[in-house]
């Protein structure tokens, strides 16, 4: 065998992004949930690089860079907005943030 | 190179499966940190090294580490993980799982039928064809990609804040 087709890249990405979807939709902590994210994230990172590869050129490492970065962004935003829901309801439970007051 | 491929998407995969079904928050970012050290040997396999290395550094590395400080901060104990593992019961878990397998069986029928019949060699692109890309045709999206972070750093730093100071701002506001 003489390297990889670009299908089982592709297929590993599929994998690890349908582990992160089951994940954000059965989970209810929401520390569980920003990690499914970012495994979402980081398998569309990695449909990109396999692609990249296939063709042999550099944007789809050019790309994996800006995934990366929005990566980074929503960490940040998420782990306040984290912050704020420990420090308001003394709970990660997701529903207990389910109200809205006006 | 087809060794390491086949390898390090095992040992993602796997490790991924522990991150969603863990009940310690710890446990489950030390397995993410895993998975994310073995999608970046999937990188170098491949023959990116750049990404590779980008992964270890910034994913593996600073993210990850700020999710795990924030997690210390949390004060998460055992009834925590109690509360998890009754969370986590078949009722909770079979429809998504159900819903996502369907996902991937779509996606996976999508691949067969596309035109995807190339071999990826392992040819290295190192950092020097990925700097031309940026910073020539695609300086315009590396200075947006800038904008994104600095509009992450204001929102992070305006969410983030106490809660005492945000009960006066609010007084004053009203």
């Amino acid at each position: 065998m003489n390297g990889v087709p670009m299908a089982h890249g592709l297929v590993l990405a599929a994998v690890l992004f349908t582990l992160g979807l089951a994940g954000l939709m059965f989970r209810r902590n929401m520390i569980f949930m920003l990690l499914s994210l970012e495994i979402m994230l980081n398998a569309a990172g990695l449909a990109f690089i396999v692609a990249g590869m296939a063709w042999d050129q550099a944007e789809g490492q050019a790309m994996f860079l800006l995934v990366i970065t929005l990566a980074a962004a929503e960490a940040s935003v998420g782990l306040a907005l984290l912050n704020q829901l420990y420090r308001r309801f003394k709970t990660l439970d997701i529903d207990t943030a389910s109200g809205m007051r006006g | 190179m087809e060794l390491a491929f086949y390898a390090s998407g095992l040992v993602a995969v796997l490790a991924t499966l522990r991150v969603i079904t863990s009940t310690n928050p710890i446990h489950a970012l030390l397995y993410l940190i895993v998975s994310l050290l073995a999608v970046a040997l999937v990188f170098f396999a491949l023959g990116a090294p750049f990404a590779g290395a980008l992964e270890v550094i910034v994913y593996a590395g600073a993210i990850m580490v700020l999710f795990v400080f924030v997690v210390m901060m949390l004060n998460l104990n055992a009834a925590v993980t109690a509360r998890e593992r009754a969370w986590l019961g078949p009722r909770t878990w079979v429809g998504p799982s159900v819903l996502a397998a369907l996902l991937l069986v779509v996606l996976l029928a999508t691949l067969q039928h596309g035109d995807i019949g190339r071999v990826i060699e392992g040819d290295t692109l190192t950092a020097k064809a990925v700097g031309m890309v940026l910073f020539g045709p695609w300086l315009v999206v590396v200075e947006l990609v800038a904008m994104l972070l600095l509009a992450a750093l204001v929102t992070a730093s305006h969410v983030g804040r106490s809660v005492s100071r945000e009960a006066d701002s609010g007084r004053d506001g009203a």
